[in-house]
């Protein structure tokens, strides 16, 4: 019988500790198969953040380093620098990212650090409990801003690849979604594409996975795809916002 | 053997820890620990290493985390207020069981402090230098020459026993020249790393460097096997040097730079016919309580001289355990005490005994 | 035994200073005594007051941040001022006239009053005033060898510049001829 379709090599038989309807399933398995697609795991370093995908370093199959909040960029940094022939990526959420680790993250991009950042955009803490993120939408209620986010108060939402896509040391920069099978198809080219960057030496890469979380947004995985289509994506338009090499795949 | 340099010890440091193979450091720029910094920014290019000037403390630890976890020999340094930013990193590097250098110039403090030398970082340096339950091998110089072989220890110890080693300088010895002996390129012994994340090649199942364990039973468990480790290097690695100690009276403690103006206090107080010694500590961590045992069972009292208010001196006590009174003297804020206010000191205990 | 040379040089920030520290210090390396030199650093080192503490001995240096000099070169007003009452009584003091119009009162030690900074100037050694102290101060105290402290010169000057090496030598030798 032919197989049609199976686990990638690069995820661990371990089984996700992710919620029903989380799509942090779905992008594991997009960076896996680009793994596999690419015959890299034997070199591939991974780095795990911290928040909900924080054991990512048991799913997947490559060497794999758990970071400190916020600081995945630095350590992929030393990685890097120490063994320059290796692929390294980090996996990083919102809060991981663009709050605590803004500074790791920026200056990462400045440098144009060879490295592959998979960040994972769902607009609220999810470890924790449902706290306000760096990209929570105004209004948006979550437990720390239970009248919903105000921006006098609390300030305005990150677009993260917006604002890496100024920096000259940025070599890739989209933004995808993962809300339709055609949209988690272009999420697997984007993510190919920011993975085959570092094998060719081109630079920085990073992916921005606008995603949902239905536990801590008080939703079914349907509904919360519903309202990621009706308020994520006018706040975080998708496409490609940094690409010094546009024509060869990927971006749509 | 290898002719005499002048060199200041911040640049002799960084020479040494090139020559014990470590071509990745991470830093960002203190006074007063510039030097070393800029040494390696010199150097590395010209070896293809690298020297890469990070953006804050914690992201040049957590790149030393990085490089560490990736196997290879990997520093940084920096100075008091960059080693309180560095304490997150420091505890993950403890949590992961990894060997990696860590050099801290010390100044006065607490917050910005001031740029001049001092040693109140004993507490952070030996007690706490992060959260939970770790600790680092510290070892401290107190000649020019002691941090350059230093080096060469640190590293050894810290991939012996996989733990952090700190090599816990002040900026009087970072600052000043003295004649050096620098190590012959060649013979560096660098231990395997089977544990290191180098890509798995296919050959292995894949390697996690890590820290995290959410089953308590699972963390206790990691915790006391590494305990387990650091009873052995509290047995087996405490090192100090003993300076007329054997018929003292009163025994000086002190490390680094003010066990060399505690030598002149002694070397003046015996021209004086009082019976002095000195316990010089070279490993903070394991403290030598062996030889401060040893020591009280002739000596009527111990003086802990140190740049700070008195931190060493708990360490002192604890050792002596209320057999012979230890006193404390102390100039802090970037003052360095004097080989006649130590003297004075000096006087008093005898005159009380 | 020889005796211990504990010298203060202080002056502004670019007047060679801890150069002239530097020198005495190798000359004492190729002795094979014990040496220590120890810059002030920090914001005083931009514009302000630069000095620094050599040590020289057939012993282990202690401290090496020298309080009491046996010997000073001071070659502004503030270090003057500063340092002059640090010296020990029987000490050394070398002074830059030029600079430093101000005498000690002092008895028990021996000031050297040297122009150094229009000596340099006027024989075409401008910038080389501290060598020209060193040289005074050797012909005081002899702290070491003529061949070591030639020596320390030579380690001391950069191969890049060495054309300055004949240049420190005709200091040297200018300030050993002085009164």
């Amino acid at each position: 019988m032919a197989v049609v379709f199976e686990r990638p090599h690069a995820l661990t038989d371990k089984v996700f500790s992710y919620c029903p309807g989380c799509p942090h399933g779905i992008v594991h398995r997009l960076v896996a198969e680009t793994i596999d697609e690419l015959g890299i795991e034997g070199r591939t370093i991974g780095i795990s953040p911290v928040g909900c995908s924080v054991t990512a370093y048991d799913f997947f199959a490559c060497d794999m380093v758990e970071a400190a909040h916020g600081r995945a960029p630095a350590v992929a940094t030393g990685i890097k620098r120490a063994r320059p022939d290796n692929i390294v990526f980090t996996y990083q959420g919102d809060g991981d990212l663009a709050a605590i680790g803004m500074a790791e993250t920026v200056h990462a991009a400045t440098r144009g650090e060879n490295i592959t950042v998979i960040f994972i955009n769902n607009a609220i803490y999810g470890m924790t409990g449902g706290q306000m993120a760096p990209t929570t939408l105004p209004g948006q209620i979550t437990q720390t801003t239970p009248y919903g986010r105000d921006v006098k108060a609390a300030g305005y939402p990150i677009r993260v690849c917006e604002l890496l896509s100024t920096l000259d040391g940025v070599s890739f920069a989209q933004r995808v979604t993962i809300d339709t099978v055609k949209n988690v198809r272009n999420a697997k080219k984007a993510i190919k594409k920011a993975f085959k960057n570092q094998v060719e030496g081109k630079g920085y890469s990073i992916v921005e996975v606008v995603s949902a979380c239905p536990t801590n947004w008080g939703l079914t995985p349907n509904e919360a795809l519903q309202w990621l289509r009706d308020n994520m994506l006018p706040y975080y338009p998708l496409g490609v916002y940094k690409d010094l090499y546009p024509d060869e795949g990927g971006a749509e | 053997m290898a002719e005499k340099v002048l060199m200041k010890g911040n640049e002799a440091l960084a020479e040494a820890a090139i020559c014990a193979g470590c071509h990745h450091f991470f830093g960002y720029p203190i006074t007063p620990q510039t030097e070393l910094a800029a040494y390696m920014a010199k150097k590395m290019p010209k070896i293809g290493g690298t020297y890469l000037q990070a953006e804050s403390e914690l992201a040049s630890i957590n790149m030393v985390l990085g490089a560490a976890a990736a196997g290879v020999r990997a520093m940084t340094s920096t100075s008091s207020p960059g080693l309180s930013l560095m304490t997150e990193g420091i505890s993950y590097i403890a949590g992961c069981d990894l060997p990696a250098l860590i050099v801290n110039v010390q100044r006065g403090g607490p917050g910005l402090g001031g740029i001049q030398p001092s040693q109140a970082d004993y507490y952070q340096a030996t007690k706490a230098t992060g959260h939970g339950d770790f600790q680092l091998i510290v070892l401290a110089p107190s000649t020019v020459q002691e941090m350059v072989d230093m080096v060469f220890l640190a590293f050894e110890l810290g991939e012996k026993y996989r733990m952090p080693a700190m090599l816990f300088s002040d900026g009087l010895l970072g600052q000043m020249m003295e004649p050096v002996v620098l190590p012959e390129p060649g013979q560096v012994k660098i231990a395997d790393k089977p544990w290191a994340v180098t890509g798995h090649g296919g050959k292995r199942f894949h390697n996690i460097i890590n820290s995290l364990y959410l089953e308590p039973d699972l963390l206790e468990k990691t915790v006391r096997e590494r305990y387990e480790r650091y009873a052995a290097v509290e047995r087996d690695e405490q090192r100090c040097e003993e300076f007329m100690v054997d018929d003292a009276d009163i025994v000086l403690v002190a490390y680094g730079a003010s066990s060399r103006i505690c030598r002149s206090a002694v070397v003046s107080a015996r021209a004086e016919g009082i019976k002095v010694g000195l316990i010089r500590p070279i490993t903070v961590w394991p403290f030598p309580n062996d030889a401060i045992k040893k020591a009280a069972t002739h000596a009527k009292a111990f003086l802990s001289v140190e740049m700070s208010m008195g931190q060493m001196i708990d360490d002192i006590r604890l050792a002596l355990n209320g057999s012979v009174p230890a006193y404390f003297y102390g100039r802090t804020g970037g003052m360095i005490p004097s080989p006649a206010e130590v003297l004075g000191e000096i006087k008093k205990i005898k005159e009380g005994m | 035994m020889r005796t211990d040379l504990n010298l203060v040089l202080a002056g502004f920030g670019g007047q060679g200073l801890l150069f002239a520290g530097k020198v005495t210090a190798y000359a004492g390396l190729v002795e094979g005594r014990e040496i220590s030199w120890l810059p002030s650093y920090g914001p005083e080192m931009r514009g302000g007051t630069a000095n620094c503490s050599v040590c020289v001995s057939d012993e282990p240096i202690g401290s090496p941040l020298v309080l009491t000099p046996n010997a000073l070169i001071a070659m502004n007003l503030p270090s003057f001022d500063k340092f002059i009452d640090t010296v020990v009584p029987g000490g050394v003091a070398l002074i830059d006239s030029t600079m430093v119009s101000a005498k000690t009162n002092r008895t028990d030690i021996t000031a050297i009053y040297v122009p150094a900074t229009k000596l340099a100037d006027d024989n075409g050694l401008s910038g080389l005033a501290n060598i020209i102290l060193l040289g005074r101060l050797y012909k005081e105290l002899g702290f070491c060898s003529e061949e070591a402290l030639d020596k320390g010169l030579a380690k001391c000057v950069p191969a890049s510049k060495a054309a300055m090496l004949d240049a420190n030598r005709k200091a040297l030798k200018l300030g050993m001829e002085q009164p």
